[in-house]
């Protein structure tokens, strides 16, 4: 919403300053976007006189002026055709910026003869487009401002112009009185008197109109009124001045009314040419199918239940939100059709988001005009245009009347302290109340309070308290300490599962890999890879085909990210996330992952040698250090039989029983890594920490520590085994020969390939462990260390087939 | 005597290996060495003569194995030094490369924001991202009609043909939280709730998913004095300096009254300090909590009242670690993650400054 400085003191009488009033304005919730002070920019130019206009001695279109200035008498070469001796001139002096040309001044010598500074033209200040010449001002003495010259004989080119943000409640400050009539309630300066005179007709309106009954709500109030003889020339200066200030392009002196009047009073207006309406208008639904070309020129086609206005050959305007063309006023339009009316702000929404037109009657419609001002808006505007256009104007015609919106809320005074956290006596909250156009009575803390009818946005004592606080001014609000909910050490907050999220965090970021935030939408295409891109996870209106789909998991938008990394030469990554994956399109069918990716190598080149490409083994020791920090239980069985996205024989389902997956590991399919535009291999896993029990114990106790003072023993057997046997079949079989005394088994060696295959026979493969034995009474003899290995031979070859390695 | 002393002392300095030294000492004190033969004699001495040549012998035995020894340091000394000088290393090479891992500024900013308020006593709660609009509309008071929904640029899911329910949506904001929390919790309730947020938008300041903290105060006596307070004290404590706040009247559909909230900030050469200077910037949308809400959420109005409010994660950790593009947050480009990420075992807390 956009006013100028003067356009709003035609409500406010007022001395504040441009400065004062947006400050009020940003502090009661209208907002300041811009302010365009066309003064402040043309301040330093000064007026100025040509006392003597020589040819310069080296070009032909230039002239050598010497000018008087407030600092002198100045030499300033002009190539403007009009610089001669005796004009009044508007002067930049050096170092003065020039908006039109987006220079600063300074001295220089034009042709080899110095000039001291320039003569403006409008359109290099801004003015206008006026460039014939310099400007030659009829009056001005040497030194005075431009602007303060401007000011008293042009004040509409300096008039600043204030633009403002409108909140959707604040229907009634669409219109420069609303907003003068906050300003007013903020004690800011006072509200003029509306100007409410009757225009009475000379005759019946030629033109009548009806609402269909079935129409009453979508349109409760009707008024128009034919003007005879009108002169539909362009509108008086000061309006188009306006107009063009506020960003609009004046048209015709009816179609400037009525916008004039849509910005002043948030009245919208239409016009129709009444030689072009056949028979009288109608306020109707469309039945569906009725075509129109509107003012916008476009054609459009209503759907069923859309309000149109017709007359006998059909539409001639979509009520509310825009006239049609065949109807519209042009320079020839002599008798016109004065329209006010009140449509329903919900139907005027849909209609105008079904057709897509933004008008600023739309606008206005949608948001709620004031009822009350439909007859008078419509006396108003007929008094301007006969004002400006001569004619004669009809009797009014109505149909339907004014929206009853009389309405009473209380207001607890001692509640609105309560809420703002400010003390606002009861008569300041009775004083800003009245000031705002509302009523308000009571003799005790509550008061009844009335609703104006411009206000349609108050519907309860919520809307009266935010009046009440927005006019007492949040800006002066103080600051008051929160209580804590208890005194003392704050109690910890967070909840287990939000403790393990931020643990799996740090520790992948510990073990060296960057966190991502990738979106949470990605292209059908990816999705699919990983088991999701149906149509329940699918958006309605996604920004691109890229974005189209909710992800199934995290791994694909990491997958994507390294495939950009890598285009960019980065080619050794390690990725993770911690977010949403969605299994459905229902709220709640999101579930949490932790995710991590391993490209490349381990490293870059070093001296050392230590660079290798990175192996599932790397990805399964991150997963096994995550889970172990989200308190997974140690034991785990490791499954294959994982999703489609996995190297098959390459990955490990991390489970607690063969449902409960904790996670995944592996090397990710070489497909998948090749519709994704990856350089593989890649190493991936993804966990859930959803899934991981919540430990069972309470408490921060760790149980006692059993130590044993005798020495354990080590001892290393190395099973020729065939080569799909796996090693943890071997590692348990060995663990349970003696479950007392063996207390770890860990795996040190595995040979296989067809070397091993060389040595062991085909199909063979060695795989070496070490035993620890932990005595628990008393030292272990050699004897009982034998037992204890031929036991271990046993169950190993009872459990994989394995002999021991000669 | 002097003879025998001077030959061994001189022998043994020059010695030039431990081999050389230890003929030397058996030549000299061995079992048949000189000395030792020579000390042996002494038994055939008169009692006078032994009395003189008795400790004179003990000494020269006592002296050359004091040199001896001292030899046999000195020539251990000397090859430690030689291996040493022979192991030595360019330890300007490079050192065993090591992976560093980074923590994402949104992670830590939502970190961070929850040390902080978790001390004010808020607890963190979260809900699902796609949502009913009931729940991201009708319950914030926002019905169906009202301009704030169609200028959110919600994102809405695929309905399939024939299923007539409305289409949910990708939350907004993650105001539904609040209703979700308040009917599973009732009042008095304190949460900050962060999260991803969605809105069909995107250019040089808007992405289609950002990221917000909601927060939401509710008791007896909560005011909108008590807002302006928290969130000084929370952008204090998080810009590490004072920051003013300043409060302007504004309008959302879920708060009445309403503000939206400015801080004090400083512009010098396209960069902004807050906590200083005379400009404001525009950080968050806040407010008493509407009636309506609270009814929505299961609280009687009559009974209980606080506020609420939300703000970009996104855009107060672009202004706190001066991130200048909201787009990149999302692009994963390897060098901004390890530019603007932080050491995974930097935990911001309250006793340690965020």
């Amino acid at each position: 919403m956009k006013f100028t400085l003067s356009w709003l003191k035609d409500h406010l009488e007022t001395d504040a300053s441009l400065e004062e009033i947006c400050e009020v304005l940003n502090d009661i919730g209208l907002e300041v976007e811009a302010v365009e002070d066309r003064a402040a920019r043309l301040k330093d130019f000064t007026i100025g006189k040509v006392l003597k206009a020589e040819q310069h001695p080296d070009a032909d279109r230039l002239r050598v002026c010497q000018v008087a200035t407030d600092e002198g008498e100045k030499q300033i070469i002009c190539g403007a055709p009009n610089a001669r001796e005796g004009i009044t001139v508007v002067v930049a002096k050096p170092g003065v910026y020039v908006p039109g040309i987006d220079t600063t001044i300074g001295v220089g010598k034009i042709r080899g003869v110095e000039s001291f500074g320039m003569m403006a033209s409008e359109r290099e200040m801004e003015l206008s487009d006026e460039h014939d010449g310099i400007i030659e001002l009829p009056s001005g003495a040497v030194g005075e401002r431009f602007t303060d010259w401007l000011a008293v004989h042009d004040p509409a080119k300096v008039d600043p112009v204030i633009e403002i943000a409108i909140t959707p409640n604040r229907q009634d400050a669409l219109g420069v009185r609303g907003v003068a009539r906050d300003l007013a309630a903020r004690g800011l300066g006072t509200l003029k008197p509306l100007d409410d005179q009757v225009v009475v007709g000379s005759f019946p309106s030629p033109i009548s109109v009806a609402i269909d009954d079935d129409t009453r709500n979508d349109c409760p109030h009707f008024t128009g009124r034919v003007i005879r003889g009108v002169t539909n020339g362009p509108s008086p200066q000061w309006l188009q001045d306006r107009l063009r200030a506020i960003g609009l392009r004046p048209i015709s002196a009816l179609v400037d009314v009525t916008n004039f009047f849509t910005y002043d009073q948030n009245r919208p207006l239409h016009v129709f040419d009444a030689d072009k309406v056949t028979g009288d208008l109608r306020v109707h639904r469309a039945g569906g199918g009725e075509a129109l070309t509107a003012l916008d020129d476009k054609d459009y086609t209503l759907s069923a239940g859309q309000i149109a206005i017709s007359d006998d050959s059909g539409v001639e305007s979509i009520a509310g939100i825009m006239g049609g063309a065949p109807t519209g006023c042009t320079g020839e339009t002599v008798n016109v059709f004065l329209e006010s009316a009140y449509w329903d702000p919900v139907r005027t929404a849909y209609t105008g988001r079904d057709l897509k037109i933004h008008s600023d009657a739309r606008y206005r419609f949608e948001r709620g005009v004031d009822p009350d001002y439909t007859l008078p808006g419509l006396e108003a505007a007929t008094k301007m245009i006969l004002d400006l256009c001569g004619g004669e104007a009809s009797e009014v015609v109505e149909a339907g009347a004014a929206l009853r919106t009389a309405r009473s809320y209380s207001l607890d005074t001692a509640r609105v302290i309560s809420l703002v956290g400010m003390e606002i006596p009861k008569e300041e909250q009775v004083r800003i109340l009245t000031a705002l156009g509302f009523s308000a009575t009571g003799a005790g803390e509550t008061l009844e309070v009335w609703v104006p009818s411009w206000r349609r946005d108050v519907q309860g004592e919520a809307d009266l308290v935010e009046e009440v606080a927005r006019m007492a001014s949040l800006t002066k609000l103080e600051p008051q300490p929160l209580r804590r909910p208890k005194p003392g050490v704050p109690a910890p907050v967070l909840t287990p599962m939000q403790q393990r999220e931020g643990a799996a965090r740090r520790t992948v970021a510990a073990l060296g890999y960057n966190e991502c935030v990738t979106y949470s939408f990605i292209d059908k295409a990816a999705a699919a890879l990983f088991g999701g891109g149906d149509d329940a996870v699918m958006l309605e209106n996604p920004i691109s085909s890229e974005m189209s789909h909710m992800r199934p998991g995290l791994l694909p938008g990491l997958l994507q990210a390294a495939a950009r990394n890598q285009a960019r030469g980065f080619m050794d990554l390690a990725l993770f996330e911690v977010g949403a994956a969605f299994h459905g399109g229902e709220p709640g069918e999101q579930h949490l992952q932790v995710a991590g990716l391993l490209v490349g190598h381990s490293g870059p080149r070093d001296p050392h040698g230590d660079r290798r490409p990175v192996d599932v083994f790397d990805v399964k020791a991150d997963a096994e250090a995550v889970l172990g920090a989200m308190g997974a239980p140690a034991k785990v069985q490791i499954l294959r039989g994982g999703d489609a996205w996995w190297h098959p024989g390459r990955h490990g389902r991390i489970c607690l029983g063969p449902k409960k997956v904790l996670g995944v590991f592996g090397e990710l399919h070489p497909k998948v890594l090749s519709a994704l535009d990856v350089k593989g291999p890649a190493m991936g896993f993804t966990l859930f920490p959803e899934v991981i029990p919540l430990p069972r114990r309470q408490g921060a106790s760790r149980g006692a520590l059993e130590m044993s003072d005798l020495q354990a023993v080590e001892r290393d057997f190395a099973f020729v085994v065939d080569a799909w046997v796996e090693a943890v079949t071997l590692a348990n079989a060995a663990a349970g020969a003696d479950k007392t005394l063996i207390e770890q088994v860990r795996i040190f060696d595995a040979f296989s390939g067809d070397k091993a295959e060389a040595q062991m026979g085909a199909g063979k493969k060695s795989v070496a462990l070490t035993v620890r034995l932990q005595p628990r009474e008393k030292t272990l003899t050699e004897e009982e260390i034998d037992a204890v290995g031929a036991k271990i031979v046993e169950k190993v070859g009872k459990a994989t087939g394995g002999t021991l390695r000669g | 005597m002097d003879d025998l002393r001077d030959k061994y002392l001189s022998a043994i300095a020059e010695a030039s290996d431990e081999a050389t030294l230890e003929a030397l000492r058996l030549q000299a004190v061995g079992k048949k060495g000189e000395i030792s033969l020579k000390m042996r004699e002494l038994g055939k001495m008169t009692p006078e003569e032994r009395q003189v040549a008795g400790p004179k012998l003990n000494a020269l035995k006592d002296e050359v194995n004091a040199a001896l020894a001292a030899k046999k340091a000195a020539l251990a000394d000397a090859a430690l030094d030689e291996r040493l000088r022979a192991e030595w290393l360019d330890v300007t090479l490079p050192a065993r490369p090591r992976r560093q891992g980074t923590i994402h500024p949104v992670s830590r900013v939502m970190e961070e924001v929850t040390a902080l308020f978790a001390d004010m006593g808020f607890a963190v709660a979260e809900g699902p991202q796609i949502e009913t609009d009931w729940y991201n509309f009708d319950a914030l008071n926002i019905p169906g009609h009202h301009p704030a929904r169609a200028e959110m640029d919600t994102f809405y899911t695929h309905r399939a043909k024939g299923d007539d329910r409305p289409p949910h949506v990708l939350r907004t904001h993650t105001s539904p939280v609040q209703i979700r929390y308040m009917e599973n919790h009732g009042a008095p309730c304190r949460i900050i709730s962060p999260g991803r947020v969605y809105r069909a938008d995107y250019d040089q300041t808007h992405t289609p998913m950002f990221n917000q903290v909601e927060g939401l105060a509710i008791d007896r006596d909560i005011s909108m004095a008590n807002l302006k307070w928290v969130l000084e004290e929370f952008f204090s404590a998080y810009f590490g300096a004072k920051v003013k706040t300043r409060f302007r009247a504004s309008h959302f559909p879920f708060t009445e009254p309403s503000a939206e909230v400015d801080i004090q900030c400083a512009f010098e050469g396209g960069t902004v300090k807050v906590g200083e200077g005379d400009d404001w910037l525009e950080v968050l949308g806040s407010g008493m909590v509407h009636p309506k809400v609270l009814e929505a959420g299961g609280i009687d109005p009559a009974q209980w009242q606080g506020f609420a409010f939300g703000m970009g994660i996104d855009r107060i950790a672009m202004l706190k670690y001066g991130i200048p593009d909201l787009r990149a947050f999302f692009e994963s480009d390897l060098r901004w993650l390890r530019h603007y990420g932080f050491s995974a075992l930097d935990v911001p807390a309250v006793h340690s400054g965020v």
